[in-house]
């Protein structure tokens, strides 16, 4: 039996060590992650991107839902570890699940330090830790208000940053008379100041916070000299304390951090800790790279396989906010045994000091120019001695030993040990050996082999440059995400060709379009399949062969190979006779589990492949249909009471979802699309997180879009009002033929709508008349051919095949 | 050999499956692109999943659990995934299909 492995917190250490010990050890353990955030393990780094709009939370995942489920990692989100029985081994969850382990890791990060004045409490006081502190953030930006960002190091500049990129007027209060004191020098700090401000964002140095003041709510900072700034927005970010109460709880060691060796062990053997909550040689550290490197060391130990050690080294500090570039390592103090090399270049904004003791670098920092950081952080690694080069030195890499100024050269001269990614430690030669020994092509294929590039992304310049290197011409940047490993195109310009050159069928598209396999792969043919049903859906015969199981035979495989039915139940509304028919069929059939969906209707698990026909035909009889509960099609769309017996309702909510549905199933779609309509604004049949929405109000119909609350919960945007319910439906059919005709297989309306943009989608759909009629035409023309149930084809015969063995064979028959 | 008639090629689908039902459980047809046919345990080395009920391509089977992706020919999962199922030996004479289960006789003998 494999050891229980149990580990508290799913941040980036653990994500990192997890990784580690899979391909070490994969079987070694039995994995339970217990997480007091509600999600998978995502780059926290790539919080401030997220804040500004250059990145979608969905980007920034590094382990996806399917992670957990390939490796047989159970991870519960959402459950804060509140105790931990040392005697007993077990740790208990605030939800109240207890877990006994064989090891346990300890990794709880660390708590933002919230300054104790008086107003702290006031809701708009936020701290910047996790998404739903970004989502707070998001929130507040709304209003486009005053936004008071406490604390002038990393994290409030980011978030700063943030919150003006969405239109927010924000101050920073910085209580150090410079910003990033503890990375930077006086000089870089002002060149630092002069740069936030030049986007816009007040700064105020030796800003002292007396209180935070408001009724209610947050309405302004009030400093220890008296001067009140008004903010309906506070972000405090003046540092963080490593997480150890949990730790001290069950009596472990601890200092500023939960103490452990070199090896990450606590002071009890069953248990480690890594991550921000662990001390090691009196150090905690607040950046990923050691942070990484104790997850090796963890990983290692658990694997009983090498005998790693955890080694201090500096980490450099760089800053996540577009067009400012700076750069710090090291120590960067006076001192009578230290020497400093200065550049300074006023007119460009360029700064650069390089500080050296008994001619080795110990400390750097740059600011506007920071290209030559690793050729620096390289030097100061090997203490290699620099008195011959001591002239040029600060110039960079470039002036020495006659290598021209060209970057791709500088590179090129790196040494093969080298640190191009400082977060996950990665040097030059363990890059271009991945791409010349795997064959990689692109920045993500070095990614995913080489971690390089994949945190924080400040080196992603010099792993391009690296591919060109290696790659020379066949380096091709901009190249698209190809569909699969059967063709080079992408998604779009596989649509853009189908239509273009008339293609019908898929051996066509696979001919045209020159797929490198005979007959593609389970990616591209039901791509293709659905590219070609929706183009020509009178003329295309649908190729079953390349549709998903589900699709194929229009149930839901579950894990031991049976099938779940679920009928349509329009709009959510059921009868006395329908529920009856449902039992019947339960019973005849033995069907071991009758559950309400999420989808207000009714699932039947459990039945044998062979059955579903019978069951079909008993479905069919009580005038049930397929509810495509399998399909990339329409789902459900879920409505409330409405005005036919709510106090509240404004319209007859439930009838227009039936009107909905009935108009809309059969359809298939490039992803699933759930819908939902509200009879007004408290919106009891949740409209606003769907595909496609519909709230009622006095006045008519708001119609919501692009909404998701699956592996990303988004609320929908509003498309627009109109006034009855057959502008309403005009305008829901349209706007989902676009996404039809435009969107990639397997894309749900919310990323389609991101890609494209929600204005693309206004106008074409609410202002151009003539476009929305030719799309609600087109969808009608459609479901001609689609709208036939596929239960009671089946029932008829089609597809016989399908639910009978092909033969079967006795033992008497195999004994022979 | 034992070969055991199990019916034509025509009644399985190009790129599909059929099962056949032995004392040993599930065995999975399989008729590719090319008119090859092959004949694997209906048993994902993952996690059990029916691979009768996947996407066939070339001559592999996608695994409708998880997406491991199973050769006909050699029963091994591709990729960077390491597992395998039992083959079980096919002759086709004319449109007639046998399958061997040789193991299995000598141990019901
Ligand atoms: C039955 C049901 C759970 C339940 O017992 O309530 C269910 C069951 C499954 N869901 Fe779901 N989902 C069900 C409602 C939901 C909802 C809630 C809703 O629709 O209001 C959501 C979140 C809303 C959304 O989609 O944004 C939901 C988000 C997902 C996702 C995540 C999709 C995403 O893009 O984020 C998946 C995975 C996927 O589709 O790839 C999924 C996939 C699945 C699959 C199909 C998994 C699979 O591939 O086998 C499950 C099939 C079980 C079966 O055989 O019946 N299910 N699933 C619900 C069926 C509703 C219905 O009547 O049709
Ligand atoms: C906005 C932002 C930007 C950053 N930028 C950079 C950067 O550019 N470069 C860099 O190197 N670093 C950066 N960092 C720091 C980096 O993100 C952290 O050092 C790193 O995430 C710490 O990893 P960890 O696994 O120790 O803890 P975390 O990633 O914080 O994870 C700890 C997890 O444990 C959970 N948890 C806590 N207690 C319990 C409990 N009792 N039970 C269950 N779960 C619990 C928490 O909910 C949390 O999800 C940044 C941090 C932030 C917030
Ligand atoms: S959404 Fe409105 S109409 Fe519907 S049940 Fe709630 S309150 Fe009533
Ligand atoms: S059971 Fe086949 S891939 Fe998991």
């Amino acid at each position: 039996m494999s050891e229980k492995l149990v580990i508290i917190g799913n941040g980036m250490a653990p994500g990192r060590m997890l990784e580690h010990l899979l391909e070490a050890a994969p079987d070694r353990y039995a994995v339970t992650i217990f997480n007091a955030e509600p999600r998978v393990n995502y780059d926290r780094i790539m919080l401030s991107p997220v804040l500004s709009g250059e990145k979608a939370f969905e980007e920034i995942v590094i382990h996806g839902d399917g992670w957990y489920i390939k490796h047989g990692i159970t991870l519960y989100k959402g459950h804060r570890i509140v105790a931990i029985d040392r005697e007993a081994k077990t740790v208990t969850s605030d939800h109240g699940v207890t877990e006994s382990y064989d090891r346990l890791v300890i990794a709880t990060g660390s708590v933002p330090f919230i300054i104790p004045v008086p107003g702290k409490d006031l809701p708009g006081v936020l701290t910047y830790r996790d998404l739903d502190d970004v989502n707070a953030m998001l929130l507040a930006a709304q209003s486009r208000a005053k936004a008071v960002v406490i604390g002038g190091g990393l994290l409030g500049l980011e978030a700063a940053a943030g919150l003006k990129e969405r239109g927010m007027d924000v101050t920073v209060l910085h209580v150090m008379p410079t910003l990033m004191e503890r990375q930077l020098d006086p000089a870089a700090g002002y060149l630092l100041q002069k740069a936030v401000e030049a986007r816009g964002i007040k700064v105020m140095t030796k800003a002292n916070t007396k209180a935070i003041v408001g009724n209610g709510k947050v309405e302004g900072v009030e400093l220890m000299d008296g001067t009140i700034i008004p903010a309906t927005l506070v972000v405090m970010a003046v540092g963080v304390r490593p997480s150890i109460a949990l730790a001290k709880d069950a009596g472990l060691d601890v200092n500023r951090g939960i103490v452990v060796d070199d090896r990450m062990r606590t002071s009890d053997p069953a248990i480690m800790a890594l991550g921000e909550c662990a001390e090691v040689g009196g150090h905690v550290y607040g950046l990923v790279a050691p942070l990484y490197e104790m997850a090796r060391v963890a990983a290692a130990g658990l694997a009983n396989g090498e005998d790693r050690r955890f080694v201090h080294s500096d980490t450099p500090t760089k800053l996540k906010v577009t067009g400012i570039d700076l750069y710090s390592l090291g120590d960067f103090a006076d001192g009578e045994d230290r020497e400093e090399i200065i550049l300074r270049d006023a007119s460009a904004g360029i700064y650069k000091r390089v500080v050296l003791q008994d001619n080795r670098i110990i400390g750097t920092v740059l600011f506007g120019e920071t290209a030559d950081g690793a050729w620096f952080n390289d030097l100061k690694k090997k203490a290699t001695d620099i008195s011959e080069m001591r002239d040029t030195l600060i110039f960079g890499q470039a002036f020495q030993g006659g290598v021209s100024s060209d970057p791709l050269a500088a590179v090129a001269a790196l040494a093969n040990d080298a640190e191009i990614c400082g977060c996950n430690g990665v040097c030059k030669g363990k890059i271009t050996g991945a791409i010349t020994g795997k064959g990689l092509t692109g920045l993500d294929d070095v990614r995913a082999h080489t971690k390089a590039s994949a945190s924080c992304g400040s080196c992603t310049g010099l792993v391009e440059q690296l591919l060109k290197l290696t790659l020379g011409e066949a380096y091709n940047p901009a190249a698209v995400q190809p569909m699969c490993g059967c063709t080079s195109l992408g998604h779009d310009d596989v649509r853009r060709l189908i239509k273009a050159k008339g293609l019908k069928t898929i051996p066509a598209v696979m001919q045209e379009l020159e797929w490198k396999t005979s007959c593609g792969c389970a990616k591209c043919r039901p791509a293709l399949n659905y590219y070609l049903v929706c183009d020509r859906p009178d003329q295309y015969a649908d190729d079953y062969q390349s549709r998903f199981i589900n699709e194929r035979v229009h149930a839901n495989i579950q894990k031991d190979g049976t099938y779940s039915v679920v009928p349509r139940m329009w709009g959510g509304v059921t009868s006395a006779g329908e529920l009856r028919a449902i039992a019947d069929v339960v019973d005849k059939f033995d069907i071991p589990m009758v559950k309400v969906t999420g989808g207000q209707r009714i699932d039947m698990l459990g039945i044998r492949k062979e059955d579903l026909p019978a069951v079909w035909a008993d479905l069919g009889k009580a005038g049930f249909v397929s509810g495509h509960a399998y399909a990339k099609g329409l789902r459900t769309v879920k409505t409330c009471v409405g005005t036919d017996w709510c106090r509240f309702g404004t319209q007859d909510s439930t009838g227009l979802g039936i009107r909905i549905e009935k108009f809309m199933w059969g359809s298939w779609t490039p992803a699933k699309v759930k819908m939902a309509v509200s009879g007004c604004p408290r919106n009891c049949a949740e409209a606003t997180c769907k595909d496609v929405g519909v709230v009622c109000v006095d006045s008519g119909y708001e119609i919501h879009f692009a909404g998701a609350a699956g592996l990303d919960i988004k609320g929908t945007e509003v498309l627009g009002l109109v006034k009855t319910e057959d502008e309403a439906l005009e305008v829901i059919v349209a706007l989902v033929q676009m996404y039809r005709e435009q969107a990639r297989y397997l894309e749900r309306i919310y990323k389609w709508a991101k890609r494209i943009g929600t204005a693309e989608i206004k106008k074409q759909i609410l202002d151009d008349a003539g476009k929305r009629k030719a799309y609600y035409e087109r969808f009608v023309f459609s479901q001609k051919f689609a709208q036939v149930d596929p239960w009671s084809e089946r029932v008829s015969g089609k597809d016989k095949h399908e639910f009978r063995p092909l033969a079967t064979v006795n033992f008497a028959e195999a004994a022979e | 050999m034992n070969w055991i008639a199990i019916g034509t090629i025509a009644d399985i689908p190009l790129r599909g499956a059929r099962c056949v039902e032995t004392p040993q459980g599930k065995i999975a047809v399989f008729r590719t692109a090319a008119n090859q046919v092959f004949a694997i345990d209906d048993h994902c080395p993952h996690k059990g999943g029916p691979l009768s009920q996947g996407i066939v391509h070339g001559a592999a089977v996608t695994c409708p659990l998880h997406n491991w992706v199973i050769s006909l020919e050699s029963g091994k999962a591709l990729g960077a995934d390491e597992g395998s199922v039992r083959t079980i030996p096919v002759r086709v004479e004319g449109e007639r299909l046998f399958i061997a289960l040789e193991a299995l006789a000598s141990k019901a003998a």
